[in-house]
C-alpha cells in the first residue's frame, strides 16, 4: 500500500462516497457551533423542514458576543447591553433547545471560546473530523484531528447530513527542528512560519507541523500553532498523535473510557504520516533561530523579530508589495525603519483562541509578577479562554498576580480578539495582542494590532512598548 | 440559490492584495441573524468615513469619495476585479452575502482564500481565478476605461470583452453544475443517505467511541 500522510489517513477514514465528478462526501464526527455563524443555518433547516441528522455530534457555546465583566455576566443573557448581540446569543439558546443540542450557556462553567472548549472537554479527539462555522477550527488539528472552518451554508449542510462535500487539499509539511530558545513560544514559531510562507502560502494545502519543536511542544502550544494555520492560508493544520496527545485527552469528560479508551488509543497509534509519505510541499525551518516575533502591519505575514526595524517600502522591488507596505505603515501610524521596540502601546490584550489556555496565562503571569503595568497603558486585559481555564488560573492564584500588576481579570469569551462585544480599541490605538489577526479595524475601528506571544504581551504591558522578553526582568 | 449562467456587467477594479473578510464586512454587522441586508455595509470601513453601526441610516453617512464602489458607474458594478488572496481571514459567509446584496455576482482575482472561495459557490457568486498577468491586464483596461464591461459565460468557461481576447477559466465540475442549475447541495447529499448510513454502520463497529448514545 502506498505510504500515506496523516492527512491522507484522516481523509480516507472519513470518505463516505466519491462521485464520478471527483467530489467527495466526507463524514463529520464533531460539529461545534457558536452564535455568530449558526442562526441562518438553523433558519435554513427549519424553512426546508429538515432535522439534524445526528444530535449528539453537535456541541454549542456562545463566545463572540458575550460580555467579559463579572458584573454583566452575573445576570446571564440579560447582562448583554447591546440588544443585537443579545438577540444573537438568545437565538443560539433557542435553536439548541429546540433541536436538543447540548449548549454550554453563558453561566455554565464550561462555557468559553469554542476552540478552547472542544479539546478541554475531550469533545475533540484524535482521528476525528471536526468542523465549526469559524476559520480557527484548525486549532483542533493539534490533537491529530482533521479540523477546519466552514461557512454558514456548510453549517446547515452538516446539521442536515452529517457530511460535507469536499475536495481534497494538497499535503504540506512544515518541519521545524532544533530546540526553541528561552522565552520563545509556540506563538513565535507560528508567526515565524507565516512570515516565511506568507498568508497565502498554505492556500489549497493541509499543513502538518512536524519536527523536534512540535514533538517537544505541549498540547496548548500545538493548539496555538494549528490555530494560526488559517493565517497562512491553510484551512487545516495538524500535529501527529503521540504520548503528549493521549495524556492530554485521557480522563476528559467526552473522552472514551474503559474498554473503549483502550480501543481508541490502539487506533490512534496510526495517526501519523508514514515515514516515506510524500508531501506536495515541504518547508524546513530551524527552531533554534526563531526569536520572539511582533507583527508591525495589517496582515499576519507582516511580522519580524522584536529586535528588527519595520520595513521601508522604498527598498521593495515588487510594486504590489511596496504599496501594501506603504498602506500598512500609514494605517499603523509607523515610520519606515522605525525600531519595533520604539512602538508605544495603548492597550494590551491577553486572550483569544490562540492564547487563552492555562499555559498562556501562566507565561504571562510569570512575566508580570512583581511589576506594574506602565502608566501610559490605558488598559491591559486578561481574558481566559473558558470558565474552566478561569477556575484553574484562580486556583493557581494567577488572577491575583494579574490584578496586583494592574491587569484586568475578565470572564471568558472572544473579547477584544474581534471586538464584537464592548472590549475594543479606540481609533489610532496600538495594542499588543495575543490574538491571531491584525487586519485593519479587527480590534476596533481604526485600531492598530500587533500580534505577539503572551509573554511578549505581558512584558510590553509593563514596559509600555515592545521589549524582548528574553532581556526582561 | 440563484443560478449563474451568463453575466454581463461593469467591472470594478479594487487594487489591493489580501482583501480580508473583516474588510469585506466588519464584525459589528455579523450580529444580524438574517442573510440579507448586508449590501450597504459591504467594505464599510473603506466606503464610509465614519464608523458603521448595525442600526445606522447608511444614506446619512459620509462617503469616502476615493473608494471605487462609491464612484459612478461602479455603484452598479456586478464584477469585482481584485488582487491575490482575496477573501482571506474568517469563514463568515456574511462576506459573500454582502457582495451579493450589493450586486456583485462574480469576483476575478489571481487567487482566493479557500473558505471564501467555497462560500461564494453556495451563494450563487462565481469566483474566477486567472493568472497574475491576466489580472494585471484586466486592471489596466478597467482603470483606463471607466465603463469597462465583461461578459462571463460559465457554461462556456469563458470571459469575453477584454482586449486580450477571450479568456478561458475553469471551475470544478460539481461546483459548476450546482451553480449553473442553482442547486441546493443539501438536497443532493440527502439523495445519498444510503451511503451515509452504510458508512455510519461500518464506522460504529470500528470506532464505537464516536457514537455516544
Ligand atoms: S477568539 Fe477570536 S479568532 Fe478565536 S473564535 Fe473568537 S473571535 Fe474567532
Amino acid at each position: 500500500m502506498a505510504a500515506k500522510t496523516l492527512y491522507d489517513k484522516l481523509w480516507d477514514a472519513h470518505l463516505v462516497h466519491q462521485q464520478e465528478d471527483g467530489s467527495c462526501l466526507i463524514y463529520i464526527d464533531r460539529h461545534l457551533l457558536h452564535e455568530v455563524t449558526s442562526p441562518q443555518a438553523f433558519e435554513g433547516l427549519r424553512i426546508a423542514g429538515r432535522k439534524p441528522w445526528r444530535i449528539d455530534t453537535n456541541l454549542a457555546t456562545p463566545d463572540h458576543n458575550v460580555p467579559t465583566t463579572t458584573q454583566e455576566r452575573s445576570v446571564g443573557v440579560n447582562g448583554i447591553a447591546d440588544p443585537v448581540s443579545k438577540i444573537q446569543v438568545m437565538t443560539l439558546g433557542e435553536n439548541c433547545d429546540h433541536f436538543g443540542i447540548t449548549e454550554f450557556k453563558m453561566q455554565d462553567a464550561r462555557q468559553g471560546i469554542v476552540h478552547v472548549v472542544g479539546p478541554e472537554q475531550g469533545a475533540t479527539l484524535p482521528g476525528m473530523t471536526v468542523v465549526c462555522g469559524d476559520s480557527h477550527t484548525a486549532t483542533h488539528g493539534a490533537l491529530g484531528a482533521l479540523a477546519h472552518g466552514i461557512g454558514t451554508s456548510e453549517v446547515e449542510h452538516v446539521l442536515a447530513t452529517q457530511c460535507l462535500i469536499q475536495k481534497k487539499s494538497k499535503n504540506m509539511l512544515v518541519k521545524v527542528d532544533g530546540v526553541l530558545g528561552k522565552g520563545v513560544t509556540a506563538k513565535d514559531v507560528v508567526l515565524a512560519i507565516i512570515g516565511e510562507i506568507g498568508t497565502a502560502g498554505g492556500t489549497g494545502y493541509a499543513i502538518e507541523f512536524a519536527g523536534q519543536v512540535f514533538a517537544d511542544m505541549s498540547m496548548e502550544g500545538r493548539m496555538t500553532v494549528c490555530n494560526m494555520a488559517i493565517e497562512a492560508g491553510a484551512r487545516v493544520g495538524m500535529v501527529a498523535v503521540d504520548k503528549t496527545t493521549i495524556d492530554y485527552v485521557k480522563g476528559r469528560p467526552y473522552a472514551p473510557q474503559g474498554e473503549q479508551w483502550d480501543m481508541a488509543v490502539a487506533a490512534w497509534q496510526d495517526l501519523h504520516s508514514d515515514a516515506d509519505a510524500v508531501f506536495d510541499q515541504v518547508v524546513v525551518m530551524d527552531g533554534s533561530k526563531i526569536a520572539p516575533q511582533v507583527t508591525w502591519g495589517t496582515s499576519p505575514e507582516m511580522v519580524l523579530p522584536v529586535s528588527a526595524q519595520v520595513p521601508n517600502p522604498a527598498t521593495e522591488q515588487d510594486q504590489v508589495k511596496a504599496s501594501s507596505i506603504e498602506r500598512a505603515l500609514a494605517y499603523m501610524g509607523l515610520q519606515a525603519e522605525q525600531a519595533i521596540t520604539d512602538i508605544q502601546l495603548d492597550r494590551v490584550f491577553i486572550g483569544s483562541c490562540t492564547n487563552s489556555r492555562i499555559e498562556d496565562l501562566r507565561a504571562a503571569a510569570e512575566v508580570v509578577a512583581g511589576h506594574k503595568v506602565a502608566t501610559t497603558i490605558k488598559q491591559a486585559l486578561v481574558v481566559p479562554g473558558s470558565g474552566l481555564v478561569k477556575q484553574q488560573a484562580e486556583a493557581e492564584g494567577l488572577d491575583k498576580i494579574f490584578e496586583a500588576a494592574g491587569l484586568e481579570w475578565r470572564e471568558p469569551g472572544c473579547s477584544m480578539c474581534l471586538a464584537m462585544n464592548a472590549d475594543k480599541l479606540g481609533t489610532g490605538e496600538h495594542c499588543a495582542s495575543t490574538s491571531n489577526r491584525n487586519f485593519e479595524g479587527r480590534q476596533g475601528f481604526g485600531g492598530r494590532t500587533h500580534l505577539v506571544s503572551p509573554a511578549m504581551a505581558a512584558a510590553a504591558a509593563i514596559a509600555g512598548h515592545f521589549v524582548d522578553v528574553r532581556d526582561f526582568g | 440559490m440563484q443560478a449563474f449562467t451568463q453575466l454581463t456587467g461593469i467591472v470594478a477594479p479594487l487594487d489591493r492584495a489580501n482583501v480580508d473578510t473583516d474588510m469585506i464586512i466588519p464584525k459589528q454587522f455579523l450580529k444580524s441573524i438574517k442573510r440579507s441586508g448586508f449590501g450597504p455595509n459591504l467594505f464599510d470601513e473603506l466606503r464610509y468615513l465614519d464608523e458603521g453601526q448595525p442600526d445606522a441610516d447608511n444614506s446619512q453617512r459620509p462617503l469616502n469619495p476615493d473608494f471605487i464602489l462609491n464612484q459612478e458607474p461602479y455603484t452598479k458594478a456586478s464584477i469585482l476585479l481584485a488582487r491575490e488572496n482575496f477573501g482571506c481571514g474568517s469563514s463568515r459567509e456574511h462576506a459573500p452575502w454582502a457582495l451579493l446584496d450589493f450586486g456583485i455576482r462574480c469576483v476575478i482575482a489571481p487567487s482566493f482564500a479557500d473558505i471564501f472561495y467555497n462560500n461564494c459557490f453556495k451563494n450563487g457568486i462565481l469566483p474566477i481565478t486567472l493568472s497574475e498577468q491576466q489580472v494585471d491586464e484586466l486592471f489596466k483596461e478597467a482603470t483606463s476605461n471607466k465603463g469597462f464591461n465583461l461578459t462571463v459565460d460559465l457554461e462556456a468557461g469563458c470571459i469575453k470583452g477584454a482586449q486580450l481576447g477571450d479568456i478561458n477559466f475553469s471551475v470544478d465540475n460539481f461546483r459548476r453544475h450546482c451553480l449553473l442549475n442553482g442547486l441546493d447541495d443539501i438536497g443532493l447529499t440527502l439523495e445519498q443517505s444510503d451511503f451515509i448510513k452504510q458508512y455510519e454502520a461500518k464506522r460504529k463497529a470500528q470506532a464505537p467511541w464516536l457514537f455516544a448514545e
